[in-house]
C-alpha cells in the first residue's frame, strides 16, 4: 500500500514538473524536452518488446519512419486533423509490427537483432523509390495549416499527453493477462507453452504494440521537425538512439524509460555545445563516451540501479 | 532428451571439422550450382564476367568484415557494431602513416599491427568488464564505440574527402573481350590471403586451438590450462586486423576516404554474416561473396530493382533464406537441454 502511494506521488510530481516547465524554459528548451517525450514513447515501445517479451529490435527507427510519413502524407494530401493522423499512424504501425513479428517467430537473439537492423536500413530507402508519392530525397511537408498548428509548445503538450496515454496503456496491458503472458515468454518459451500461452499470438502481439508506440513517436517526431519528413531524418542513428535509450533505462522497467529517454533526447543536443572539442564532432565524442561509461557503471541500466538501491534500503 | 544429447555431440563434432563441413549437402549443392551458373554466364557474356569479377572483389571486402564479426561473435557472443567504424579508423591511421612518408605497403602492415593492438586493448578495457554481467550491455558498449569513433575521427581528420595512393595502380587486363581492372584482382587476392592466413592460424597452430577452445567451451578450456580471457582478447585483436584489411581494400574501390566509408559495408557485412550463419567463419566469407556478386548482377539484369531498392531486396532475399534455415546457410542450430 505504501509503495502504491509512493508511485502515485512520484507520478504526480513528474506530471506537475512537466506542466510547469513550459512557463520556465525558453522556446528552444521546450522543443528539447518535447524531444524527450517523443523518445519516451519509442523507448517505451521497445521496452515492451525487449524488456517484457524478450525479443530484440534494433529497427524501431523504421516504425518511427512509417508513422512519421503517415502523418506527413495525410496532412499534405488531405489536410487531415493531426490527432487523427496519429491514430492512423498507431494503427498502421500496429499492423506492420504484426507483419514483422511473423518472421520474427522463426528467429531469435542476434539473428533477430540483425534482421531488424536491416529493416532500419531498408525502410528509409523506400521513399526514394516511390518518390512521386513519398517525396524522394526532398521529403514530404505537412500542409500549411498543420505547420501553423504545430508550434513547439503544441508539440510539447501533445507529445507528453500522448506519452502519458501510452504509459497508462502500457501499464494496463502489462499488469494483466497479456503482460503475464509476455513475461512468461521472455523467461522461458517452453515453460510458457507448457502453461498454455499461445506463443505466436503473444510474440507477434508484442511486436505490434511496440511498433504502434514507435509509430506515434514518429508522427510527433515529424511534427517537431517543422512537419518535414525525409529519409535522412530516419537513419540508422535514430534506431540506435532508441536502443541506447532502452539499455540506459534498463529492461523491463517502466520508470527507467523516463531516464533513458532523457539521456538520448537531451545529451546529443546538450553536448554539441562542449567547448573543447567543437560542435560538430563534440556531440558524437561526448555521446559515445557517455554511452560507454553508463554501460560500464550500470550494465543493467537505471532499473538495475533502482533494484540495487531497493535491496540496500531493505537490508 | 537423448536426441538432444546426440545432436549436441554431433554439432560439436561438426564445429571442429574443417571449412565447409557441417553444412547440409543441399546447401553445398546449391552453392556449386550458383558457381556453375556464374561460370557459364561469364563465358557467354563479357559484361556478365566483368560484373562477376567486380562483385567478387567487393564481396571479398564484405566477407572479411563479416568474418571479423563472426570471430567476435564466436568468442564473446557480442555483435560488434563498432567493427566497421574501427576498420574506418584504422584506414585513417594508414592514411596518416602514408602522409608521414611510409610507402603504401609499409603503412599497410604497420596498420594491421596497430589494428590488432587496438582490438585487443578495446576488449580488455571496455568489453571484458561488462561482458560477464550482461551481453546486451556489451553490445550497447559497441554501439557507443560506433558513435565515439565516428566523432574522434571527425575531430582529428575532419569530415572532408581524403585521398590515398592506389595500391594496385590503374592497369586493366584484357582477357578476350573481358576487361578486368587490376584493382579488383588485387583486392580479392589480398583479402583471400588474409582470410586464409587467419584460418590457418586457427586450424594449425596451438594458439589457434586454444582460441577455438576458449570460444566454444570456456570452462573446459580453462580447466586444461588455456588462458581463456587472453584468447578472447586476441580474438578481438584478430577481428580488428581483418577489419583493417577490409577498410584498406574498401578505400581504393570507393576512391576516397571519408568517415562514412564503412557504414554501407558494415550493413552488407552483417547481412553476409547472418546469411552464412553467425557462428560459421566459412559461411561469412561465402555469404560476403554471394552478396557482392548478387548485388552487382541484380542492378544490371533486373530492371525493377533500381539502386535504391538494392539493399531492401538483398535483405528480403536473406530473410527468405533465414525463414528456411533460421541459423544461416552454414550456422549451427543451438540445441539446449530443458
Amino acid at each position: 500500500m505504501r509503495s502504491r502511494i509512493l508511485v502515485l506521488f512520484s507520478l504526480a510530481v513528474v506530471a506537475a514538473v512537466l506542466c510547469l516547465l513550459p512557463f520556465i524554459l525558453s522556446d528552444y528548451n521546450v522543443s528539447l524536452v518535447a524531444q524527450v517525450g517523443i523518445f519516451f514513447m519509442a523507448v517505451l515501445g521497445l521496452d515492451i518488446l525487449t524488456g517484457y517479451s524478450g525479443q530484440i529490435s534494433i529497427g524501431h527507427g523504421a516504425f518511427m519512419c512509417i508513422g512519421g510519413y503517415t502523418t506527413a502524407v495525410l496532412s499534405r494530401d488531405h489536410n487531415t486533423n493531426l490527432f487523427v493522423t496519429m491514430l492512423i499512424a498507431f494503427a498502421i504501425c500496429f499492423v506492420v509490427g504484426l507483419l514483422v513479428g511473423l518472421p520474427a517467430l522463426r528467429l531469435s537473439g542476434a539473428y533477430l537483432a540483425l534482421v531488424t537492423f536491416a529493416l532500419a536500413v531498408s525502410v528509409p530507402q523506400l521513399p526514394l523509390k516511390w518518390s512521386s508519392f513519398l517525396g524522394g530525397r526532398d521529403g514530404v511537408q505537412t500542409s500549411e495549416a498543420a505547420q501553423q498548428t504545430a508550434t513547439n509548445l503544441w508539440v510539447y503538450g501533445v507529445a507528453w499527453a500522448a506519452s502519458a496515454i501510452l504509459f497508462v496503456l502500457a501499464w494496463l496491458i502489462l499488469r494483466g493477462r497479456v503482460g503475464r503472458a509476455f513475461r512468461a515468454v521472455r523467461d522461458s518459451e517452453i515453460a510458457a507453452v507448457a502453461s498454455g500461452v499461445e506463443l505466436p499470438v503473444y510474440k507477434t502481439l508484442a511486436f505490434g504494440i511496440s511498433a504502434a508506440f514507435a509509430g506515434v513517436a514518429g508522427s510527433l517526431f515529424v511534427l517537431a521537425n517543422n512537419g518535414f519528413a525525409a529519409p535522412d531524418e530516419f537513419g540508422i542513428f535514430l534506431s540506435l538512439q532508441i536502443l541506447i535509450g532502452a539499455a540506459v533505462a534498463g529492461l523491463g522497467s517502466l520508470w527507467g524509460v523516463l531516464v533513458g529517454a532523457a539521456f538520448v533526447g537531451l545529451l546529443p543536443s546538450v553536448s554539441s555545445s562542449v567547448p573543447v572539442i567543437g560542435s560538430a564532432h563534440g556531440q558524437d565524442v561526448v555521446f559515445g563516451a557517455a554511452v560507454i561509461l553508463v554501460m560500464l557503471v550500470l550494465p543493467e541500466g537505471f532499473a538495475g540501479l533502482v533494484a540495487r538501491l531497493r535491496k540496500l534500503a531493505g537490508a | 532428451m537423448a536426441t538432444a544429447e546426440t545432436s549436441r555431440l554431433e554439432s560439436l563434432r561438426n564445429r571442429s571439422a574443417a571449412l565447409g563441413a557441417g553444412s547440409t549437402p543441399i546447401v553445398m549443392l546449391l552453392l556449386v550450382a550458383v558457381a556453375v551458373a556464374l561460370l557459364v554466364g561469364s563465358l557467354r557474356s563479357a559484361t556478365f564476367a566483368q560484373l562477376t569479377v567486380q562483385g567478387l572483389a567487393v564481396g571479398s571486402v564484405y566477407g572479411s568484415l563479416a568474418l571479423a564479426l563472426v570471430l567476435v561473435y564466436r568468442a564473446t557472443h557480442v555483435v560488434n557494431f563498432a567493427q566497421g567504424e574501427l576498420a574506418m579508423a584504422t584506414t585513417y591511421i594508414a592514411y596518416q602513416l602514408i602522409q608521414w612518408g611510409l610507402s603504401y605497403w609499409e603503412a599497410f602492415f604497420a596498420t594491421l599491427a596497430i589494428a590488432f593492438l587496438l582490438g585487443t586493448v578495446l576488449e580488455v578495457t571496455l568489453i571484458r568488464p561488462v561482458l560477464h554481467r550482461s551481453v546486451i550491455a556489451a553490445v550497447i558498449v559497441t554501439v557507443g564505440l560506433f558513435v565515439l569513433i565516428d566523432g574522434v575521427v571527425d575531430w582529428i581528420w575532419g569530415g572532408d574527402f581524403k585521398f590515398m595512393p592506389s595500391p594496385f595502380g590503374t592497369r586493366i587486363y584484357h582477357v578476350g573481350s573481358v576487361s578486368i581492372a587490376r584493382l579488383y584482382i588485387g583486392m580479392f587476392v589480398v583479402v583471400i590471403i588474409s582470410v586464409l592466413l587467419v584460418w590457418a592460424l586457427f586450424r594449425f597452430t596451438k594458439l589457434g586451438l586454444g582460441m577455438r577452445a576458449a570460444a566454444l567451451r570456456p570452462a573446459e578450456a580453462a580447466f586444461v590450462g588455456v588462458r581463456v580471457e587472453w584468447m578472447l582478447a586476441l580474438g578481438w585483436g584478430l577481428a580488428a586486423l581483418l577489419g583493417a584489411v577490409a577498410g584498406l581494400m574498401a578505400e581504393p574501390s570507393q576512391f576516397t576516404l571519408e568517415p562514412t566509408l564503412m557504414q554501407p559495408i558494415l550493413v552488407y557485412a552483417f547481412a553476409a554474416a547472418v546469411l552464412g550463419g553467425l557462428d560459421s567463419p566459412a559461411g561469412a566469407v561465402v555469404g560476403g561473396l554471394l552478396i557482392g556478386v548478387a548485388l552487382n548482377l541484380m542492378v544490371q539484369y533486373v530492371p525493377a530493382i533500381t539502386s535504391e531498392l538494392q539493399a531492401p531486396t538483398a535483405f528480403a532475399v536473406i530473410l527468405a533464406v533465414l525463414l528456411i534455415k533460421p541459423s544461416g546457410l552454414f550456422g549451427h542450430r543451438e540445441v539446449r537441454r530443458v
